[in-house]
C-alpha cells in the first residue's frame, strides 16, 4: 500500500507524457504545426469567459453520462446505449415542453422542472429496455445498446423530418426554437445556462453518495464480483441490473434534457452529440477513481470545445479531440498493464 | 418484377454484402480464437481511410486495398498487444480502439475527403460472365463479390478442414487444453487477430475503393462494423452461415433504398438504421434458442426441438467467459 502512491504517480506521468508525445507525432504526420495546434485548442477551451461557460455547458451532459456510467459500471454492465439514452431523454423532454406553450396552465419554472423528469423518464425507459434485453432475453448489452443507439437517432430524424418540423419546411437544421419562457434559466445575463453544470455536479454527488454510502451500492459491487454468488445470497442480480439500468438511463436521459432546455433549445438530428461515448473514454481515464471522474469529464469537455477553433483558424478537422481522448486512454492502459497497482484488482 | 429486376437486385445484394461477409469472417476467426476485437467499425473507417489515400497518391486501387489490410492488421496488432501482453480487458481496449480509430480516420483523412479517387472498378470474365444469374451477379461485377465468395471457401476450410484450424477452434475452446498439449495460446491469438483485422482492413478497403467509394466525414459505412459483430453471433461461429447472414442484412439495407423510391413519404434514415432493430431481434431469437426456458419448452413439444441449435453452445468458451466477465 505504501508504494502504490509513487507507482500510480509514475503511471500518471508516463501516460500523460507518451500521450502528449503520440499528439504531437499524429499532428505533425497531419502536417500541421503541432505546438500552436494545441495552443489554439487550449485557447478555445479556457482562453476566455464564453469559452469557459461553452465548456462548461458540454461539462454538464458529459458529468450526467459519467454518474450514468459509475452506476452501470458498479454492476459490471457495458452500458454502451448512453447516446441513445440521451437522445430519448432530449426527446422526453421536448416532448412535454411541446406539449406544455408557455401560455398553458403550468408556470413555466414548474413546466421547465417537469420537462427535465420527462427526460429522466425517457432515458430510464430506453436504458430498461436494454436491461430486460439483457437480462430475460440473453442479449449482450453491448449489441442492444448500440442497436438502441442507432434506432434512437432515427427516431429523432423521424421526428425533425416529420411531425416536429418547422412549420412549412423540414429541414435538418431542426425543430422550431422553444419559447424562451421554457429555457433553463441563465444566470446574470450569460448567454449559457449554468443551471445544467449545477444539476450534473449534484447528481454526480448524489451517485458517489449512493455507491459509497448505501446498502444499494454494497450490493452493487457483490453482484459485480460475483453475480453467482449474489444470486445464492438472494440479492437478486437481475432486479440490481435492471435498478442500475435505469438509474443510469435516467442520468443519460437528465442530460438530454439539459441539452434541450439548457443549451440547443430545439431537436437538432445529433443531439447527443457523442457525449455518451465520450464519457466512456472519461470514465474509462478515471480508472475507477469516483473523484477523479469530474476532472476527466471537464478535461475532455475543454479539449472537444477547444477542437471546434481546428477547422477554422488551421483547417484542421476538429476530431483531433477525439484522437487525444482515445490516446490518452490507450496509454494510460498501457501504463497499468506496465505497473500494475499494488492491490491489483483483477480485470 | 421482372427477370433482369431480379437479377440486378440479386447483384447488389451480393455488392453490399461484399465487405460486411470479409469483416465477419475475419471477426470469426479471432473469436474462434478466444479473441474479440470489438474495434472493428473504427477499424473498418481507418482502413478505408487508409485504402483510399494510398489508392489515390499510387493511383493504382489494388495497393490501396493492400494498405487497407495492412492497417487493420495493424490495429488489430495493437488490441491484441494490450489484451495478451499487458493484460488489459479486451473489450475495453476494443471499445477505446473503436472511437480513436474514428477519430484518427477523419483527422488524417481530412485532406482526401470529397476528393475524386480510383476505384476497383468491374471486373469481367469472360465466359463465365454470359451465365444466367451468376454471370450478372459475380462474374460480371466488382471484383470485391468474387474475393468475397473465395473468403467464404478459404476460411470455412481453414478453419473446418485443416490442422490449423483445429489448433485455433481447441484454442477458443479450452485454452488450457492447448496450453497441456505444449502449444502457445498466445501465438495462436495474436495469429488469429491479426488475419481477422486484415480481413476487416480489406473490408474497409472495399467500402472506400468500391461499395460507397472516396473518402468524407461521414464516410457512409459507419455502424457496418457492430453489425458485423452481431452478424458473427447470428451465424453462430460457422463461416458459412456467419456468410448467410451478412447477405441477409446486406439484403435489408439493399431492400430499404429500394423501397425508399416506392414509398417516397418515409423518410431514408429509417431504412438506414432498419438493420440495427434486426440485428437486436436476431440476436434476441438466437440466444433464446440456446437458453434452458427454451430446451424445456422444445422437451414438451417436439416439434419445437427442430429449431434447437444442434450443437451444444455455439459460442466458443474463450468469448462466453469474456462476455461474461465483463468491464
Amino acid at each position: 500500500m505504501m508504494r502504490a502512491a509513487p507507482r500510480a504517480l509514475a503511471r500518471a506521468a508516463f501516460a500523460v507524457g507518451l500521450a502528449l508525445a503520440a499528439t504531437l507525432a499524429i499532428v505533425a504526420a497531419s502536417g500541421a504545426p503541432p505546438l500552436e495546434t494545441l495552443a489554439v485548442m487550449a485557447q478555445g477551451g479556457f482562453g476566455s469567459e464564453a469559452a469557459w461557460l461553452r465548456t462548461l455547458s458540454s461539462f454538464a451532459p458529459l458529468l450526467l453520462c459519467g454518474a450514468a456510467l459509475c452506476v452501470t459500471f458498479a454492476a459490471n454492465l457495458w452500458n454502451i446505449g448512453v447516446e441513445g439514452q440521451i437522445t430519448m431523454g432530449a426527446l422526453g423532454c421536448l416532448w412535454f415542453l411541446r406539449a406544455v406553450s408557455p401560455a398553458g396552465p403550468l408556470p413555466p419554472g414548474l413546466a421547465v422542472t417537469l420537462s427535465l423528469l420527462a427526460a429522466m423518464a425517457g432515458g430510464a425507459a430506453w436504458a430498461l429496455l436494454s436491461g430486460v434485453l439483457r437480462t430475460h432475453g440473453r442479449v449482450h448489452e453491448i449489441f442492444s445498446g448500440l442497436g438502441l443507439n442507432f434506432v434512437a437517432m432515427g427516431v429523432s430524424l423521424w421526428l425533425i423530418l416529420g411531425p416536429w418540423k418547422r412549420p412549412g419546411m423540414a429541414s435538418l437544421s431542426g425543430t422550431a426554437p422553444l419559447d424562451p419562457a421554457l429555457w433553463l434559466p441563465a444566470l446574470g445575463g450569460r448567454p449559457m445556462s449554468l443551471v445544467g453544470p449545477i444539476l450534473a455536479v449534484l447528481a454526480f454527488a448524489g451517485v458517489v453518495w449512493l455507491l459509497t454510502r448505501t446498502f444499494f451500492g454494497l450490493t452493487l459491487s457483490a453482484v459485480r464480483q460475483n453475480s453467482l454468488a449474489a444470486e445464492r445470497l438472494g440479492l437478486a442480480p437481475k432486479i440490481r441490473i435492471l435498478t442500475a439500468m435505469g438509474i443510469g438511463g435516467a442520468l443519460a436521459g437528465l442530460a438530454g434534457g439539459v441539452l434541450i432546455a439548457g443549451l440547443y433549445h430545439r431537436l437538432i438530428p445529433s443531439v447527443s452529440g457523442n457525449y455518451g461515448y465520450t464519457a466512456i473514454l472519461a470514465v474509462l481515464l478515471a480508472s475507477g477513481s469516483l473523484p477523479a471522474v469530474p476532472l476527466a469529464c471537464l478535461f475532455f469537455a475543454a479539449l472537444a470545445v477547444g477542437s471546434i477553433q481546428l477547422p477554422l483558424t488551421l483547417s484542421l478537422d476538429s476530431s483531433l479531440a477525439g484522437v487525444i481522448q482515445g490516446v490518452l486512454v490507450l496509454t494510460l492502459f498501457a501504463a497499468r498493464g506496465l505497473w500494475p497497482a499494488a492491490s491489483r484488482r483483477k480485470p | 418484377m421482372s427477370f433482369g429486376y431480379m437479377e440486378a437486385l440479386f447483384a447488389s445484394v451480393l455488392f453490399a454484402a461484399a465487405p460486411l461477409i470479409v469483416a465477419s469472417l475475419g471477426e470469426t476467426v479471432a473469436e474462434r480464437a478466444g479473441v474479440i476485437n470489438l474495434s472493428l467499425d473504427g477499424t473498418l473507417l481507418f482502413s478505408a481511410m487508409a485504402a483510399f489515400t494510398v489508392a489515390r497518391v499510387t493511383g493504382n486501387p489494388w495497393l490501396g486495398l493492400l494498405a487497407g489490410a495492412g492497417a487493420g492488421a495493424a490495429v488489430a496488432a495493437v488490441l491484441v498487444l494490450f489484451g495478451q501482453a499487458l493484460r488489459v480487458s479486451e473489450l475495453a481496449v476494443g471499445f477505446v480502439l473503436t472511437l480513436f480509430c474514428r477519430e484518427l480516420a477523419y483527422f488524417l483523412g481530412h485532406a482526401q475527403a470529397r476528393r475524386p479517387g480510383p476505384d476497383l472498378g468491374v471486373l469481367h470474365i469472360p465466359g463465365l460472365a454470359d451465365l444466367p444469374f451468376l454471370g450478372k451477379g459475380v462474374f460480371h461485377q466488382s471484383p470485391v463479390v468474387l474475393l468475397s465468395l473465395l473468403a467464404v471457401a478459404g476460411v470455412w476450410f481453414f478453419l473446418m478442414r485443416t490442422k490449423t484450424g483445429l489448433l485455433v477452434r481447441a484454442v477458443g475452446e479450452s485454452p488450457e487444453a492447448v496450453k497441456a498439449r505444449g502449444f502457445s495460446v498466445a501465438r495462436v491469438r495474436f495469429w488469429c487477430c491479426l488475419a481477422g483485422g486484415a480481413m476487416a482492413g480489406c473490408a474497409g478497403g472495399f467500402y472506400s475503393l468500391a461499395v460507397k467509394p472516396g473518402w468524407g466525414h461521414p464516410q457512409g459505412c459507419e455502424g457496418a462494423g457492430w453489425i458485423a459483430l452481431a452478424i458473427v453471433i447470428f451465424g453462430g461461429w460457422k463461416p458459412a452461415r456467419v456468410a448467410l447472414g451478412a447477405l441477409f442484412f446486406a439484403a435489408i439495407q439493399v431492400a430499404g433504398i429500394a423501397l425508399q423510391d416506392a414509398l417516397p413519404g418515409l423518410s431514408g434514415t429509417l431504412f438506414q438504421i432498419a438493420p440495427f432493430p434486426v440485428m437486436i431481434i436476431t440476436l434476441l431469437v438466437v440466444n433464446l434458442r440456446r437458453s434452458a426456458a427454451f430446451r424445456e419448452a422444445a422437451r414438451r413439444v417436439p416439434i419445437l426441438g427442430r429449431l434447437m441449435p444442434r450443437s451444444a453452445g455455439g459460442a466458443p468458451g474463450a468469448i462466453v467467459g469474456a462476455l461474461d466477465r465483463g468491464f
